[in-house]
């Protein structure tokens, strides 16, 4: 086994993506305000809160955030690519708001995200759903509804992908350097 | 030792933003891609994002511009950093410091970033060559305009305005009308057309006022506007510098007008959707007339809007180099 790479035979059974997704809903439904919008993290957590915005009972607007302005590692790493614009069509003070997100690790990208939010307005309350928790925080952050769970070692990345279809999809992969 | 291409460090990243000559293809296209986030960050309540907290970006003016000073100083903000303003025509150097000592005080001081302007083409490269050879590459260095040199950021936000309502470069016939003789808008967007592959860029003016050397930019020459303007998309007026006028190298305002001033019948001459731009500040009557100015085909208020937001693409490709 070679230093800093996981040994094949270590990897975990990763959970199937479209399952997880189900799982993460049937946990929201009952909970979730059928008026609460819906705010994706790109990219993956874009597609999540798509999805859900339509799997779920209620009315969602859905947004979606580019955290790349207020994540701590831009003096570390600088400024990364394809920074998408941040889109919340409704009006975010007095919102109810689900961050959502493909895969929970550090908790950095979420406080990103609410230290975001808080730059459009006061929302009532925000709320944290997650597909994949793999463990490993750094920050105080739990999130409110999980899809699934599981622990990963530190090097590898879970990645979430898209086929044309809409069908999403989970991989690991080795970690790339942040 | 000085490199070749100071602007760009040993892995090709961009450290210092001196002339869009010689900055590859690429480099370019991050930047416009960069800015395209920020244009929202200005439509937002909080018009302000964490990037550059606590960094201190200092304006140095050794020439007079309160609207290209003030874009700059819009953006630094925007970015949370603070802002401190120069004038330095009116102080360290006419009591005898010199460019660089000024410099190396301010970087005392702890400066990240110096905007400079000055009357004199190649300033801002001679500060960012010293801060190189100092070992002090990580205080970064803009061009707000350079003696008849280069202005890279109002090049950039010209060509983020073009890319936002025309889409692709390489179709393009781009008329740049006027001045380009003095102008170093002219050259800054000229090598930014070329660079990204625009197939068609024309200079349209008086031989007075168009630099025996524009064709070797790979730009055709046009003295009769009308021909000039024939089937463009984007047609780009310069900003007539009065004090030419005295230069001898113009009749009067009137007969510059007269076959050079942009108006809506010598605009019908350009394709139908093409796009009227001009960095501003304008001449109305003299290189533009109101009717295009304020018609549906003018852009020129977007240029400024997406000024901002390429200046801030630029000040933080450089901070998080």
């Amino acid at each position: 086994m070679s230093p800093g790479n996981a040994d094949v035979r270590d990897l975990p059974a990763l959970p199937d993506a479209e399952a997880a997704l189900a799982e993460l809903a049937a946990r929201m439904a009952p909970a979730v305000a059928h008026d609460a919008a819906f705010v994706g993290i790109y990219s993956g957590g874009a597609w999540v809160a798509e999805r859900l915005a339509k799997m779920l009972p209620g009315d969602h607007p859905v947004g979606f955030i580019d955290v790349a302005f207020y994540r701590d590692d831009y003096k570390r790493s600088g400024l990364k690519a394809n920074t998408r614009r941040t889109e919340l069509p409704f009006d975010v003070e007095g919102a109810t708001i689900v961050l959502v997100d493909d895969v929970l690790f550090t908790g950095r990208s979420v406080r990103a995200a609410i230290n975001e939010l808080f730059d459009f307005g006061r929302p009532d309350a925000i709320e944290l759903a997650v597909l994949v928790d793999r463990g490993g925080r750094e920050l105080p952050i739990e999130p409110t509804y999980t899809g699934a769970s599981l622990a990963v070692a530190r090097d590898l990345s879970i990645v979430l992908s898209r086929d044309a279809n809409g069908r999403l999809a989970l991989a690991i992969e080795p970690a790339t350097a942040a | 030792m000085i490199s070749r291409n100071p602007q760009l460090n040993a892995e090709g990243k961009l450290t210092h933003l001196l002339t869009l000559e010689g900055l590859p293809a690429s480099v370019i296209a991050d930047i416009l891609d960069t800015a395209h986030p920020f244009v929202s960050v200005g439509e937002r309540e909080v018009k302000k994002v964490p990037l550059l907290r606590g960094k201190a970006i200092f304006n140095l003016f050794f020439e007079n511009s309160t609207r290209t000073r003030t874009t700059f100083e819009i953006a630094a903000k925007r970015l949370s950093a603070d802002v401190i303003n120069l004038n330095i025509g009116v102080s360290s150097t006419s009591k005898g410091e010199t460019l660089l000592d000024t410099v190396d005080n301010l970087v005392a001081m702890n400066a990240d970033m110096f905007v400079v302007r000055h009357s004199q083409s190649g300033a801002p490269h001679l500060i960012a060559a010293h801060l190189n050879r100092t070992g002090r590459a990580h205080v970064h260095v803009v061009n707000a305009g350079d003696g008849r040199h280069a202005h890279p950021t109002q090049g950039l936000l010209d060509l983020f305005t073009i890319r936002h309502y025309k889409k692709d470069f390489r179709r393009l016939t781009v008329a740049i009308v006027g001045d380009v003789l003095h102008s170093r808008v002219a050259r800054s967007l000229i090598h930014g057309l070329t660079t990204l592959g625009t197939p068609e860029v024309r200079a349209i003016g008086p031989k007075t006022l168009l630099p025996t050397a524009v064709q070797s930019l790979g730009v055709r020459v046009y003295h009769d506007m009308r021909e000039g303007l024939a089937g463009c998309d984007v047609v780009v007026m310069l900003r007539l510098q009065s004090e030419r006028m005295r230069g001898a190298l113009l009749p009067s305002p009137g007969e510059y007008f007269k076959h050079y001033g942009l108006t809506v019948e010598k605009l019908a001459m350009a394709k139908p959707d093409a796009i009227v731009m001009h960095p501003g500040p304008m001449n109305r009557g003299i290189e533009i007339d109101s009717a295009v100015a304020d018609g549906d085909r003018s852009v020129i208020l977007p240029q400024v809007t997406f000024g901002i937001a390429v200046r801030m693409a630029v000040m933080s490709i450089l901070a998080g180099g």
